[in-house]
C-alpha cells in the first residue's frame, strides 16, 4: 500500500486540493492501486499547494503545484521511479522548509490534525505530562524563562500575565484563546487550528493547570469555517482521549473548553472587546484597568492569549524554557511564525527565530513579487502596521527593531506590494478600515477615522495641502494619544509611515506639474 | 451590508415560531448565549427573523433594544434573507496587492449589483470581507463555505454562473 498525504487546509482547498484528492482516489481505483490518502494541514508553503506527499524509504517526497490534469502522470511516477516535473524531492530537505526552525509548527502539515495517536507519536503531550509533574508555580516559571511574549501583537510577557491570574483568588478562572485573526496578511492561527489543533488544546490545558482555570474558550472568527470545524472535531477527540474533562490524563485536575464563533467584527480581536463579545454583548472595548487578568470574562480572572502564544507552550514545557530562549535575539526570544503574503512569488508561513531581516525574507523565501514587477512597499503587522520601502528592508523582524523603524511586528504578517501600489490610497484605506470597524466607544477612533479619510481626500485633490498636512499630523497625534485601544491608537502607523516613507505619492500637485 | 428589517407585521419569510423557540430555549442556559443563539437562528432561517428578537430578549432577560444592538453591531447577522448563495470577496491589503478590489468591482458591475446586494434572480449575494486568511494566494473569495484563491475575472464570472445554476 502507498501512503499519500494531501493538505485540507483552507488555502490548499482554495487552490484545488479537494478536486485533486477526488481524482487521485478515482484514478487509483480504476488502476487497481492500493493507496491510503491522509488529509493533513498544510506545512505552509502555500505557493506549492496543492502539495502531494508520498511516503517513501527516503522520507516524504513531494509533488508541488498539482493541477487536476497532472493526477494520472503523478500516479505513474509514484508507482514508477518517481520521475516527474513536479517532483520536489524529499519535502523536508527543500530549502524553503530546511532553512526554517519549526517549533510551534513542527507537526503542522505532517500529521492527521484530529488524531490524538498521530499527535502523540510526533511529540505531542510531552509538554502536558511535564506540566502535570511540575505543578502550577513551576509551569509559570518555565514560561517566564522562555521569554515568550504575546504573539497577537502586543508582545506582553506571557509568564507575567499567567502569574497575575495565578495569584488572583476567585471561584472561577478562564483561559480565553484569541483566534479572531483579523489582520490582513496573517493566517498562522488559522493554519495551526486546521493543521495541529491538539497543540492549541494542549497549550490551553497547560495554561489552565498553571493558573487554576477549569474552563476555556477559543474565540474564532466566522471567516474561518474550516478552522472552526477542525477545532471542534479536535476538542471532541481530546475529550475522548482524556486530555480534557474533569480528570486530565488521570491527574485529578479539571479543564475543559469550547469553541465560540465571532460574527464579522475586526475589533473583537482586541482582548476586552473579545471578552464582551464572548459574554454575548456588542464587542465594545473596555477601559483598562481593571486588567482582564484580574477582571476578565464575566468579571473573573482570565488569561487572554493569542493562538500562537498558547501553541508555543507545549514545546516550551517539553524542552524547557531555556531551550526556547536560546532562539531569537535581544528581548524577542524564541521563534516567530512569519506570514509572507500579498504580491510575492513564494508566499506562506515561515517559522524562524526572531531577527530575520525583511530583505532575506522577501528575497530568499519570497523570490520577489508574484507579478514580476518591481518591489515598492511592504506592510508589516497587519492593517495597523507600517509601510516600508526598499531602503528599510534590512530591518530585523523583532519587536524592538520594528518599533524603532516606526512600525510594529504585530502578528507577524508581511504583505508585499509591487510598484502599482499608491501609498496615498493605502493611507486612506487605513482610515476607511478604522471607520468601518471601530467599536465607536471612544471619540478619537470613531470620529478621527472619518475625519482622516476626508483630510486625505483633500490632500489627494491638492486642496489647501499645507494646512491639511498639518491637520493630518494633529489628527494622528490625537488618535495615537487619545484612543482607548490599539485600533484607533495605531491606525496612524500605516498613515504616517506611508507619508514619511513615500512622500512622493502624497504630492499630487507636484506630480501633476511634473507630468505637465 | 444589511437590509432594513421589514416594518410591517407580515410573517417574515420562512418563519417558524416553534423552531425558533426550540433554538432559543435550548441555548438560553449557555454562558454568553447571545452570539451562539444568533448564529443558530441564522443557520436555521438564513437570517435573524424579526420576531425572534423579542423571544431572545425574554429568554436572556435583556431589552429588545439590546438584542437589536447586538445584531446590528456584527456584520454577519442579516435582518433579511440573502440570495441562495453568498460570495464573500476580500478587499483587505493582501488582496489589494494582487488586484482583488478591481476583480470585485468588475464582477459587481457585470452582475448589476452593489456590495451586499443580491442578483435579481435571487441566486447570489456578494459581500465585502476584510481578510479570509488566504493571503498567500490572493485575491481570495469564499463562495458559501468553499474557499477560492488567486481569483481573477474569469473565475469570478464562472463562480457567479455556477451559483445561478449554470445560467449566465
Amino acid at each position: 500500500m502507498i501512503t499519500l498525504y494531501l493538505s485540507r487546509d483552507a488555502a490548499s482547498l482554495a487552490l484545488g486540493a479537494d478536486r485533486v484528492a477526488a481524482a487521485l482516489l478515482r484514478d487509483a481505483a480504476t488502476h487497481g492501486l492500493d493507496i491510503q490518502l491522509i488529509r493533513t494541514g498544510t506545512r505552509g508553503a502555500v505557493w506549492l499547494e496543492p502539495l502531494l506527499e508520498v511516503a517513501t524509504p527516503r522520507g516524504r517526497v513531494g509533488y508541488g503545484q498539482l493541477r487536476l490534469a497532472d493526477v494520472p502522470s503523478i500516479l505513474d511516477a509514484i508507482t514508477g521511479d518517481g520521475a516527474h516535473a513536479l517532483n520536489i524531492g524529499p519535502v523536508e530537505a527543500h530549502p524553503w522548509f530546511a532553512n526554517q526552525t519549526r517549533l510551534t509548527f513542527a507537526r503542522c502539515g505532517v500529521i492527521d490534525p484530529v488524531s490524538v495517536a498521530d499527535y502523540e507519536a510526533h511529540g505531542g503531550l510531552a509538554g502536558l505530562r511535564r506540566a502535570l509533574e511540575l505543578g502550577s508555580a513551576a509551569i509559570v516559571e518555565e514560561v517566564k524563562t522562555s521569554g515568550l511574549r504575546g504573539r497577537g501583537g502586543a508582545g506582553f510577557p506571557t509568564g507575567i500575565k499567567w502569574n497575575t491570574v495565578r495569584g488572583a483568588a476567585a471561584d472561577q478562572k478562564y483561559i480565553v484563546c484569541n483566534a479572531d485573526e483579523g489582520d490582513s496578511g496573517t493566517f498562522a492561527d488559522r493554519m495551526l487550528m486546521e493543521g495541529d489543533p491538539l497543540c492549541l488544546i494542549e497549550g490551553m490545558a497547560i495554561a489552565g493547570i498553571a493558573v487554576g482555570a477549569t474552563k476555556g474558550y477559543v474565540y474564532i472568527r466566522s471567516e474561518y469555517p474550516h478552522a472552526v470545524a477542525t477545532m471542534r472535531a479536535a476538542i471532541v477527540a481530546a475529550r475522548r482521549a482524556g486530555l480534557l474533562g474533569h480528570d486530565i490524563l488521570g491527574s485529578g485536575i479539571a479543564y475543559d473548553m469550547d469553541v465560540r464563533v465571532g460574527a464579522g467584527a475586526y475589533i473583537c480581536g482586541e482582548e476586552t472587546s473579545l471578552l464582551d463579545s464572548l459574554e454575548g454583548k456588542r464587542g465594545m472595548v473596555r477601559a483598562k484597568p481593571p486588567l482582564p487578568a484580574l477582571a476578565g470574562l464575566f468579571g473573573k480572572p482570565t488569561v487572554v492569549n493569542n493562538v500562537l502564544s498558547l501553541a508555543s507552550v507545549p514545546w516550551i514545557l517539553a524542552h524547557g524554557g531555556k531551550a526556547y530562549a536560546d532562539y531569537g535575539q535581544g528581548r524577542s526570544l524564541g521563534t516567530l511564525p512569519v506570514q509572507l503574503a500579498g504580491n510575492v512569488k513564494r508566499g506562506g508561513l515561515i517559522e524562524v527565530p526572531f531577527g530575520l531581516s525583511l530583505r532575506r525574507l522577501i528575497e530568499d523565501w519570497g523570490h520577489g513579487t508574484a507579478t514580476g514587477r518591481k518591489f515598492r512597499a511592504v506592510q508589516v503587522g497587519g492593517p495597523l502596521g507600517g509601510y516600508f520601502p526598499d531602503r528599510l528592508l534590512d530591518t530585523a523582524l523583532d519587536y524592538e527593531a520594528m518599533a524603532a523603524a516606526g512600525g510594529l511586528l504585530g502578528h507577524g504578517g508581511v504583505v508585499v506590494f509591487d510598484d502599482n501600489v499608491d501609498l496615498l490610497a493605502q493611507a486612506r484605506f487605513a482610515f476607511e478600515f478604522c471607520a468601518t470597524e471601530s467599536c465607536g466607544k471612544c471619540t478619537p477612533c470613531r470620529v478621527g477615522a472619518v475625519r482622516g479619510m476626508e483630510v486625505i481626500d483633500k490632500i489627494a485633490a491638492g486642496r489647501d495641502t499645507d494646512r491639511n498636512f498639518s491637520l493630518l499630523d494633529d489628527l494622528c497625534e490625537t488618535m495615537t494619544d487619545g484612543s482607548l485601544c490599539a485600533m484607533g491608537g495605531l491606525t496612524p502607523v500605516p498613515v504616517q509611515t506611508a507619508l514619511r516613507n513615500f512622500p512622493e505619492d502624497f504630492d499630487r500637485a507636484g506630480r501633476k506639474l511634473a507630468a505637465d | 451590508m444589511q437590509t432594513a428589517p421589514a416594518t410591517n407585521e407580515a410573517t417574515p419569510p420562512g418563519w417558524d415560531k416553534a423552531r425558533a423557540h426550540a433554538i432559543i430555549d435550548g441555548m438560553k442556559a449557555t454562558e454568553g448565549a447571545a452570539l451562539p443563539m444568533l448564529h443558530a437562528l441564522q443557520e436555521a432561517f438564513g437570517y435573524v427573523p424579526h420576531p425572534a428578537e423579542a423571544m431572545m430578549a425574554e429568554a436572556l432577560n435583556l431589552s429588545r433594544a439590546e438584542i437589536r444592538g447586538i445584531i446590528s453591531f456584527y456584520h454577519d447577522f442579516r435582518q433579511a434573507p440573502a440570495g441562495r448563495h453568498v460570495m464573500k470577496l476580500c478587499v483587505a491589503e493582501a488582496c489589494q496587492s494582487m488586484g482583488g478590489p478591481g476583480v470585485a468591482e468588475r464582477l459587481l458591475t457585470r452582475l448589476g449589483i452593489g456590495w451586499g446586494e443580491t442578483t435579481t434572480d435571487g441566486s447570489l449575494t456578494v459581500e465585502k470581507v476584510y481578510c479570509l486568511g488566504l493571503c498567500a494566494c490572493a485575491p481570495a473569495a469564499l463562495l458559501d463555505d468553499v474557499p477560492v484563491g488567486r481569483l481573477d475575472d474569469d473565475t469570478a464570472t464562472l463562480l457567479a454562473a455556477e451559483a445561478a445554476g449554470g445560467m449566465t
